[in-house]
């Protein structure tokens, strides 16, 4: 992998230099993302937050290398992933960075053990090690007796946790979680929003795209985004 | 890594019961006939040769160039006659020739009729089958040339239905008007032609029909170290120049048992390719089933496809697992098709046993037919996934993941 402008804090995991990235929608020119710069540290817990259609959902698939800017640098780990191929941003995504979705998105027909086991499928980890370290993490959500659930068995805040497994499976640096509350009732909302912090507490850097300033207030980090732009 | 891709696509095969298992009629049904047809028409080209060998590889036939069996021909100019005989006894190549004669005639058993073909052997000719057991006669005994008004019966008079009540040794049957005593049971053939027919002496069906001098069909027995074909040429020139006939306008057909083998296995081959043509269009079918299934399929996991992405699924990994699931439907619909289509064609070979009562048709258990079948099964369905899988494989992450 090619490394360009190695970046001379050493801290910083995530950097956004001017990333701008626009849609084009017949003749019209979308800019979801316009010259955003955004720098984060290991260990930060940043909560991205925006009205609806403000571009933060485009800011996390980028920095999550789901999506290529239009213009602009984006730098994982000091990697520049604008350069790289998308089975090279896969093996990244894999590694580095653990994801959460809204809806959870668990494989419906794996049951929690092998959601958990997926992500370690795609680093060619022995099925052995996977099995150890997937009934380790559902325990650490406090899932170790639904093993071996389907997700059509699992409540919302089960699924979630479920989910946050998975994301540490591979044991990532980043957490990228987009809305991880918003399925949920504030009692499940909270259990999850504290499981982050813990994360958090071990070294994780957590990175949450939410509208809800309760969870906000809790981030070291804010990031306000309104039509795609940073607001002071 | 594969084997845990593998693990995946069948669970999402389990997922769709209902879809896979009618995806998989398509190919089942295709590779069931290919299977079926492969099977039962190997066993009876199977057979044929086993008949060829029992006649053994080194005979020329002599007959009269008609369609119908040996016998038919009735002008004068057509038949085949002792003169003919003689001209091929010294033909060089030849070690020994004898003319058979064979006739239609009525025959009564009890107070039954029927219309039986009845052949004139006479000890010369028997000799040239001797222990190759095809006119066996498994009860009683053969006929010697002094058995006059005695005859030999084909197997199906004694044990299959041409009679309400079966012939046996000793019985008397009529033929022509003129009394028969059965001396011998010949044992089954396989084809329905000799097991219906009867034997009698040469000499005696010539008197009984007032035939002066006839030959149906002239067998010869080639020298051991001559070539077949080039005696056939010999006695073709031969027989030519005695019957005064030119080239290309002969009234007799000389065939050694090779060329009637080749020609029947030709024929044979362009039947069954035709045949295994017509099934294989509806494996076709089945494969663009399996196509239609994959599209839907990816179209369904969009989302799915999305979130193996975004926790570290490279495209070959996502092509990998589809391609696996279409092959399987391939794999496992063959795999049903071929029991089935054994099924079938042990099916046909028995009620082939039952109503034609002959070992015609039997199903050759041909393991490279299977594994053929199932290898091409398995093809199949990858094929058909490609252009789906390519689809699922190359969708962008973010596309997918938003994909409602």
């Amino acid at each position: 992998m090619k490394k360009t402008k190695p970046i001379t804090n050493t801290q910083e995991i995530i950097k956004l230099q001017n990333v701008s990235r626009h849609y084009k929608w017949g003749d019209e020119i979308i800019k979801a993302v316009d010259d955003v710069s955004i720098s984060i540290n290991k260990g930060d817990f940043v909560a991205i937050v925006g009205p609806s259609g403000s571009g933060k959902s485009t800011v996390m698939n980028l920095v999550g290398a789901l999506d290529l800017a239009t213009e602009g640098d984006i730098f994982l780990d000091s990697i520049n992933i604008e350069h790289l191929h998308e089975s090279e941003l896969a093996q990244i995504r894999g590694k580095k960075i653990g994801f959460i979705f809204q809806t959870f998105n668990l494989i419906p027909t794996l049951t929690a053990l092998e959601n958990v086991m997926l992500p370690m499928i795609f680093q060619n980890i022995t099925l052995k090690k996977r099995k150890e370290r997937a009934k380790e993490l559902l325990e650490k959500v406090g899932l170790g007796y639904r093993l071996d659930h389907l997700p059509n068995e699992l409540s919302g805040g089960e699924r979630q946790r479920v989910a946050i497994a998975r994301a540490l499976a591979n044991n990532p640096d980043v957490i990228l979680a987009d809305e991880p509350t918003g399925n949920l009732d504030s009692r499940r909302g909270n259990e999850i929003v504290d499981m982050f912090i813990n994360l958090n507490k071990e070294g994780k850097t957590i990175i949450i795209v939410t509208h809800d300033q309760d969870i906000a207030k809790r981030a070291s980090k804010i990031f306000k985004l309104k039509d795609g732009r940073i607001e002071k | 890594m594969i084997k845990d891709f593998f693990t995946l696509s069948l669970n999402n095969l389990r997922r769709r019961k209902l879809r896979s298992w009618l995806t998989m009629i398509g190919i089942f049904i295709g590779i069931a006939a290919v299977v079926s047809l492969l099977s039962l028409g190997q066993g009876l080209q199977n057979y044929i040769n086993e008949q060829f060998e029992v006649l053994g590889g080194n005979k020329i036939f002599v007959e009269s160039k008609t369609i119908g069996p040996p016998g038919t021909a009735t002008s004068k100019s057509l038949i085949l006659t002792s003169k003919d005989l003689s001209v091929i006894e010294n033909t060089k190549g030849v070690d020994n020739a004898a003319g058979l004669l064979m006739k239609s005639g009525i025959v009564k058993f009890k107070d039954e009729a029927q219309i039986v073909f009845t052949l004139g052997m006479d000890e010369d000719y028997l000799s040239l089958f001797d222990k190759l057991g095809n006119f066996e006669v498994i009860e009683g005994r053969d006929l010697t040339d002094e058995d006059k008004f005695k005859a030999v019966v084909g197997n199906n008079h004694a044990y299959s239905d041409i009679w309400d009540n079966p012939v046996q040794l000793r019985d008397t049957i009529e033929i022509e008007g003129q009394e028969f005593k059965v001396i011998g049971i010949r044992g089954k053939i396989g084809n329905p032609f000799d097991d219906n027919s009867l034997t009698i002496t040469k000499e005696t069906l010539k008197e009984l029909l007032q035939i002066e001098d006839e030959e149906s069909q002239i067998v010869i027995k080639v020298d051991r170290d001559a070539d077949p074909e080039n005696v056939a040429e010999d006695l073709k020139r031969k027989l030519r120049k005695s019957r005064n006939e030119k080239e290309g306008q002969e009234t007799f057909r000389v065939s050694t048992s090779e060329q009637i083998l080749t020609t029947f296995n030709n024929i044979f081959a362009v039947v069954q390719g035709v045949l295994v043509g017509i099934a294989a269009i509806s494996l076709l079918v089945g494969g663009i089933g399996i196509m239609n299934t994959m599209y839907t399929s990816v179209l369904e996991r969009t989302k799915e496809i999305g979130t193996m992405k975004a926790i570290g699924a490279k495209n070959s990994h996502i092509l990998s697992i589809f391609l696996i699931e279409s092959g399987l439907l391939g794999l496992v619909g063959g795999a049903i098709g071929v029991i089935i289509g054994i099924s079938l064609a042990k099916g046909a070979e028995y009620i082939a046993g039952i109503y034609l009562g002959s070992p015609l048709l039997q199903a050759s258990m041909n393991p490279f037919i299977m594994l053929g079948a199932l290898t091409f099964s398995f093809i199949i369905g990858t094929i058909s996934g490609v252009l789906p899988a390519i689809q699922a494989s190359r969708l962008k992450p973010v596309d997918a993941l938003r994909y409602e």
